[in-house]
């Protein structure tokens, strides 16, 4: 390219300092770990290799060994199941509460809206506090008021020390934090829909639910994209909540894939079994996800 | 939706309303309003709930019966939050690691924004490729790795691994953020500082950067919420020196730190959650306008 000669080499290099710091950034922080971590995970690296380092490669002996334990795929089945029930409650919740938010007058969607930014801004650690709290066995609210309405089976009922019971609080929660950032990203998408594509809907005689599903829809298919591929990957990844309430159990009945990962590395230091959990996770996570990254980097590309 | 319906069909709809024309309306919003009072209640109340324990003495909490407003209201588990071993090192670390990778990522970002913004040059469609893809990173994959890494470099147990771990998962989004922001104030704003004898630099400091702060305050925010909220890494870097823990951490184990102090632990909620919110309600303002700007010109 003859015309890239004339400027001065300062201004050529300019943008190149000007990335510098991001791409050390991203080398250190980023690119190695992941590299490290897959070394780790052909690798014999457990608590002596950790101290005294020298760490003997054993090709895929951990693939192997994770791939034939059963727990590993009732771990697996779990997640995928766990991702599923939450994406599909949390996309759902979200459209319905945000084309209420759009039906309503004007007082009425500000408190519902500061109650939702109220949600969106508590922290994670505080919420999954307060979830314990509020399903506590004794002086927990939420077995009051089912023993007030007649189900006195819950009078103290213990809810952390069943599977079902423990699994069904830390969807509740998850979905509780998630729904309001799902509802304000689709209401603001649908604000944004011509009032005269309903208008002329409504002339040609369209029920709620036909224009719901020919004009609505088709419009925030992207956004719609957008959201539900955030909340997959946002669920399949989530660790803290599930640590912090239960720490994968009781009996593994609430244990994922991180959480997995977790256990092995950290508490039967197994590193290197860790390391290829995870990497089965991210391999996992990229395929359920493959349609919609390809869109998300053909739509980038084309603007960049 | 609030159509005009009356407008768009005359003809068939009564627009006149011979009969009582509010109460037919107000009626059929009922179920509506009955709705939304429903999720308002569900999304409010956990919240009020952890204040409002907060706030109750222990008699009130531990009661058969649950007293919905704190009826002697004390501030008594708030001092006991306050004055738990390690409360205010803790608060200190938390503020410090935010505060630092926030900080950093900003300025790192604001670099690289300019050059994907405003300069053209080659390798920079890869680049903005690279930062998409580190948006989807799966950090909690990298805990065993940065654990070792930590270990090796003998940063461990350090509040600066933390700090540079957090800049790192926030800069991704904060570059895309400031990219967008960017986009939003006109490069011929910085080009006449630029004929008028300014250089490169001074311009985008004078002129840009000021019109600029809205969208560096809203970036911020989504970066202080995560830094502060986070979990995994600050319990996985932090283990032998427990005077290096962050807030979440110290939250998550109330268990051994208030015993069943149920109020003691809403309390210490209550104060990690005040931060977040002040942040929200002092920039939400800002956060909005920028956000208009972003899309109106974006």
């Amino acid at each position: 390219m003859p015309t890239d000669a004339s400027p001065p080499l300062r201004t050529r290099i300019r943008p190149y300092l000007l990335i510098a710091p991001t791409l050390v950034g991203a080398a250190y922080l980023l690119l190695y770990p992941v590299a490290r971590n897959l070394v780790i995970s052909v690798q014999h690296f457990r608590m002596a290799e950790l101290i005294r380092g020298g760490a003997p490669f054993v090709g895929f002996d951990n693939y192997t060994t994770l791939l034939t334990d059963p727990k590993f795929w009732t771990v697996t089945l779990r997640t995928l199941g766990w991702t599923a029930l939450n994406t599909v409650l949390i996309t759902g919740l979200g459209t319905l509460v945000a084309l209420m938010l759009v039906r309503l007058g004007r007082r009425m969607r500000l408190a519902v809206m500061s109650a939702l930014v109220l949600v969106w801004a508590t922290p994670v650690i505080a919420a999954t506090t307060v979830f314990q709290w509020l399903f506590q066995s004794r002086f927990g609210v939420v077995n009051w008021a089912l023993d007030q309405l007649g189900l006195h089976g819950y009078h103290d009922y213990a809810w952390f020390a069943h599977s079902g019971a423990t699994f069904t609080v830390l969807v509740l929660l998850v979905v509780w934090q998630s729904v309001p950032f799902a509802a304000l990203t689709l209401y603001g998408g649908l604000t944004t829909i011509p009032a005269e594509l309903y208008e002329s809907a409504r002339i040609d005689g369209a029920g709620a639910w036909q224009t719901f599903r020919l004009v609505t829809v088709p419009v925030l298919r992207p956004l719609f994209a957008l959201v539900t591929s955030l909340e997959v990957i946002w669920t399949f990844k989530c660790f803290a909540q599930i640590w912090v309430v239960s720490q994968g159990g009781p009996n593994g009945a609430t244990t994922t894939l991180p959480v997995y990962a977790f256990q092995i590395a950290q508490n039967l230091h197994k590193y290197d079994l860790g390391s290829a959990a995870s990497t089965l996770t991210v391999l996992i996570l990229l395929a359920a996800l493959v349609t919609t990254l390809r869109r998300m980097h053909r739509q980038e590309g084309a603007e960049a | 939706m609030n159509l005009p319906s009356t407008r768009a069909l005359p003809s068939t709809r009564t627009p006149l309303a011979p009969r009582t024309p509010l109460a037919p309306r107000r009626l059929r919003r009922l179920p509506l309003n009955l709705a939304a009072l429903a999720v308002l209640v569900t999304a409010a109340f956990p919240v009020y709930w952890m204040v409002a324990t907060a706030f109750k003495p222990t008699a009130e909490i531990q009661s058969a019966t649950p007293t919905f407003l704190p009826l002697h209201p004390t501030l008594d588990h708030f001092s006991t939050a306050i004055h738990a071993p390690g409360f205010g090192g803790y608060w200190r670390n938390s503020l410090l690691v935010t505060l630092g990778a926030v900080l950093l990522s900003l300025l790192v970002a604001l670099l690289a924004a300019y050059a994907v913004g405003r300069l053209r040059w080659r390798g920079r469609r890869a680049f903005l490729l690279l930062v998409f893809t580190a948006q989807m990173a799966p950090w909690e994959a990298l805990l065993i790795p940065m654990y070792v890494i930590a270990r090796d470099t003998d940063m461990l147990d350090s509040l600066s691994m933390l700090t540079l771990v957090y800049f790192m998962t926030t800069l991704p989004f904060t570059i895309v953020t400031l990219r967008g922001f960017l986009a939003a104030v006109p490069a011929e704003l910085e080009e006449a500082a630029q004929v008028d004898g300014c250089t490169r630099a001074a311009a985008f400091r004078r002129i840009t950067l000021p019109l600029l702060a809205p969208g560096l305050l809203a970036t911020s925010l989504f970066g202080f919420i995560t830094a502060w909220n986070e979990f995994a890494f600050a319990n996985t870097l932090i283990i032998k020196n427990q005077d290096a823990r962050t807030l979440p951490v110290w939250l998550s184990s109330f268990a051994n730190v208030f015993g069943t102090d149920w109020g003691a632990t809403m309390a210490a909620a209550t104060l990690f959650m005040l931060p977040v919110l002040l942040v929200f309600l002092f920039l939400q303002n800002k956060v909005t306008t920028g956000m208009t700007a972003g899309a109106v010109k974006g």
